[in-house]
C-alpha cells in the first residue's frame, strides 16, 4: 500500500500575522514556517502504521503545492519519515486551486490512500481533501479520528455527534483527518535529518487552472477588551454584568 | 562571512526545540524539587540521536556539526540543563575523547553504543582535592603488565551511577607529574567500584551526580587511550571541546530566562499599564538582550572554528566564561522583573537561577577560562 500525504506549509501557529497597508494582502515577512499541524498528525500516523507493518505500506510520499518556499516544510516531512516528496510548483490560490493541483500530480499514481489534515492552520478552509477526492473521482471519510490497515481494508473512526462511528471503505480513498489520529507529532531524529538529504523531491510544474474565487480584503480582529476585575464578595455584579454587557447569561 | 544557518540546521534546532517546549516542559519542576533522574528523556532523546549527535555515523552517531550541536544545547538548556548536562558529558567529552584519540576497536566496542545512547559516558577527572588543578591526580593507575590497577575517589561526576561507560584519569608516574597521567575507559560495572550518594545540588538537581570510589579495579591495558601518560593532554584537549557545549548550557539558560521575563513583562500591569512600558523594565531587557546575543556569537565563533578544524580553545573559553557570567546575570534580572513570582517555582526562573550558577563552576571555573583567557592575550600581544 502507498500513502500520500498533503501537506500544507503554514505560518508557525505562535505567528502574530501582519497585513499589507492596504489589507489586500497578508504580510509573509519574517513568518517562520511549519507543517500545517492537522497535516503533521496525518503524517505521524502514517509513519506509526509502516513502522508497525513494513510489508504492508511500503511507501509514504507527502506532496504540497506551493514555491521552492515550501521545500524546506517538505524536507521536514522527509527527516520525519516520509520516503519521497513531490512540490507542485503553484502558489497562492484558493482551495479549488490547491486541489486542482494536488489531483493533476497524483491522478493515475498508484497512491492508496490519501491523507488530508482537516484544515489549514492559516486559512481554515476545510474544503481541499473532499475537493481532491472529488476530482480523483475517489471515496472520502472526513473527521477521521483514527485510522488502521488491515489487507486492502482501511478502517477508519469518525466522531460523530454523541459518540464515534466505525467505518471499514477500501482503498483508494481520500481521508480527511483530525485531532486524534496521532497524539504527538513526529520529532525528527539525526538520522532522520541525514537521510533526508538523499531523498528525492520531486519538482511537477503546475496544472492550468484558475482559482474559483478571489480574495477581496481582509480585516484584522477586534482589539480583546480590558480585563474587568470584580471583587469576589460581590456576586451581584458579575451575574448583573454578564448578563448585560458579556450578554452570556 | 554569512550569519545564516543552513536549513539542516535549523531543522535541528526545531526538533531540540520542539521536544524541550512539548516534553521536558511538562515535568521539569517536579524532577527538579525531587532530584529525579530523566530516565525516559534520556531515552527519547538517545532514540532521536541527540545523545550522540556529533559523532560519525559510521560509528552510530549523528553526524552533525558543532554549530547544530550549540543550537541544541541551547534549546535543551532553556528548558532543563539537567538533561542538557547529560547530553554534554556524553557528547563532547567522553564520545568525543574516544573517537578523537581512541583506536578503531575502543570506538568499535566503547563508541558506538554510547553514540546510540544505550551507554551513557561519564567523565571522571575532578577529585576531593583536583578540581581546577588537574595535574594533581591522587587516583592511580598502577601498571601491571597486561593491566592497570586503579585506586583512589572522584568526585562531582556528572552521570556517576547511571553512566556505563567511565572515562578515568588517573596518575601512572607521580614522578613524571603531569605527564605520566593516563586515561583509562572503565566498565562501569567493574568489581571494585563503589558510587557514593546522590549529592543533593542547589540547581540541575535531577542530573546523577557522585563519588566514585576505585578499590584494586583491574582495567585492561588495551582500555587506555593514547599513549602512555598521555591522560594530562587528553583532558585538556577534550575539555577544550566540553566547554563549547557547557557555553551553549549557559546560553540557553539565559535565553530561557529572557524569553520568560519578556512574555511576563508584557502581561503583567502595575500603575495602569504593563510593565514592559516601564523603562526600568524595557532598559532590564534590552541589556539582557545584549548579552545574550553576544553570548550566541561567542558560542557559534567557537563552534564554527571547531568544525572549520581550527584552533578553537580560546574561542571556547571566552564563550564559556562569558555566558556562564551573563547567564547568572540575566536569570537573576529574570527572577528581578517577575518580582514574587519569580522567586516561586511555577514560574521557571528561581530555577533557571540556580542552574546558571553552575555553569560558572564546572567543566573549569569561570577563573579558569579567565587563566585560559588571559595566557593567551598575554602571549599574542
Amino acid at each position: 500500500m502507498n500513502i500520500l500525504v498533503c501537506i500544507s506549509n503554514v505560518p508557525d501557529t505562535t505567528t502574530r500575522i501582519k497585513y499589507s497597508a492596504d489589507m489586500k494582502a497578508v504580510d509573509y515577512s519574517g513568518v517562520q514556517w511549519i507543517i500545517n499541524p492537522w497535516d503533521e498528525l496525518a503524517l505521524t500516523r502514517a509513519i506509526e502504521l509502516k513502522e508497525a507493518n513494513p510489508a504492508l505500506v511500503q511507501k509514504i510520499t507527502v506532496i504540497t503545492a506551493g514555491g521552492a518556499d515550501a521545500e524546506p516544510t517538505l524536507r521536514k516531512a522527509l527527516a520525519c519519515g516520509a520516503d519521497d516528496a513531490i512540490r507542485v510548483d503553484a502558489a497562492g490560490g484558493d482551495s479549488l486551486f490547491t486541489a486542482t493541483q494536488l489531483a493533476h500530480a497524483v491522478k493515475g499514481e498508484p497512491f492508496d490512500v490519501i491523507l488530508c489534515g482537516i484544515e489549514s492552520s492559516d486559512y481554515n478552509g476545510s474544503a481541499v481533501g473532499g475537493m481532491l477526492a472529488e476530482l480523483l473521482d475517489y471515496n472520502s471519510v472526513s473527521a477521521v479520528s483514527s485510522l488502521n490497515l488491515e489487507g486492502n481494508s482501511v478502517k477508519v473512526t469518525r466522531e460523530i455527534d454523541g459518540g464515534k462511528q466505525s467505518i471499514e471503505t477500501a482503498a483508494p480513498v481520500v481521508l480527511i483527518v483530525q485531532k486524534g489520529i496521532a497524539i504527538n507529532p513526529r520529532i525528527p531524529s539525526m538520522r532522520g535529518i541525514m537521510t533526508a538529504r538523499t531523498k528525492s523531491l520531486k519538482v511537477v510544474a503546475a496544472a492550468a487552472a484558475s482559482p474559483g474565487s478571489k480574495v477581496v480584503g481582509y480585516q484584522a480582529p477586534p482589539q480583546k477588551s480590558a480585563c474587568k476585575m470584580i471583587d469576589p464578595e460581590n456576586m451581584d455584579e458579575l451575574v448583573h454584568l454578564l448578563h448585560t454587557e458579556a450578554r452570556v447569561i | 562571512m554569512n550569519f545564516e544557518f543552513s536549513e539542516e540546521q535549523l531543522m535541528i534546532q526545531q526538533a531540540a526545540r520542539d521536544y524541550a517546549q512539548r516534553e521536558l516542559i511538562k515535568d521539569v519542576i517536579e524532577r527538579d524539587t525531587h532530584a529525579i533522574y530523566p530516565t525516559e528523556h534520556v531515552k527519547a532523546l538517545s532514540e532521536l540521536g541527540f545523545m550522540g549527535m556529533l559523532v560519525d555515523p559510521k560509528y552510530d552517531g549523528g553526524g552533525m556539526d558543532t554549530v547544530s550541536y550549540v543550537l541544541a544545547m541551547e534549546e535543551i538548556s532553556k528548558v532543563d540543563s539537567s538533561v542538557s548536562v547529560i547530553m554534554s558529558v556524553n557528547n563532547s567529552l567522553v564520545c568525543y575523547g574516544i573517537e578523537k584519540f581512541g583506536t578503531e576497536e575502543q570506538k568499535e566496542k566503547f563508541l558506538k553504543p554510547l553514540a546510540r545512547g544505550e551507554k551513557i559516558g561519564a567523565f571522571l577527572l575532578s577529585e576531593p582535592e583536583a578540581g581546577s588543578d588537574a595535574t594533581s591526580q591522587r587516583t592511580t593507575a598502577e601498571d601491571k603488565g597486561d593491566y592497570y590497577l586503579l585506586n583512589g575517589t572522584k568526585n562531582w561526576i556528572t552521570n556517576g551511577n547511571t553512566a556505563g561507560t567511565y572515562l578515568v584519569i588517573a596518575q601512572t608516574h607521580p614522578e613524571k607529574g603531569h605527564k605520566g597521567i593516563n586515561v583509562l575507559i572503565v566498565d562501569r560495572h567493574s568489581p571494585g567500584i563503589s558510587v557514593g550518594p546522590h549529592e543533593d545540588k542547589m540547581g540541575m538537581r535531577s542530573s546523577d551526580t557522585h563519588s566514585v570510589m576505585f578499590n584494586d579495579v583491574k582495567v585492561p591495558k588495551e582500555n587506555r587511550i593514547g599513549e602512555d601518560g598521555f591522560g594530562f593532554k587528553f583532558a585538556m584537549k577534550t575539555l577544550e571541546g566540553g566547554r563549547i557545549g557547557i557555553a551553549a548550557q549557559a546560553l540557553g539558560i539565559a535565553s530561557g530566562a529572557f524569553e520568560r521575563a519578556v512574555k511576563y513583562s508584557k502581561e503583567r500591569k502595575a500603575f495602569g499599564t504593563e510593565i514592559a512600558n516601564h523603562q526600568s523594565v524595557a532598559f532590564k531587557l534590552a541589556d539582557m538582550a545584549v548579552k545574550i546575543e553576544n553570548a550566541r556569537n561567542l558560542c557559534l565563533k567557537a563552534a564554527w572554528l571547531k568544525d572549520q578544524g581550527k584552533p578553537y580553545g580560546y574561542a571556547s573559553a571566552m564563550a564559556k566564561y562569558y555566558a556562564a557570567e551573563i547567564a547568572m546575570e540575566v536569570t537573576t534580572e529574570a527572577v528581578q522583573i517577575h518580582g514574587g513570582y519569580g522567586y516561586v517555582k511555577e514560574y521557571h526562573v528561581e530555577r533557571l537561577m540556580r542552574e546558571a550558577k553552575l555553569t560558572q563552576i564546572y567543566e573549569g571555573t569561570s577563573e579558569i577560562q579567565q587563566i585560559v583567557i588571559s595566557r593567551q592575550v598575554l602571549s599574542e600581544f
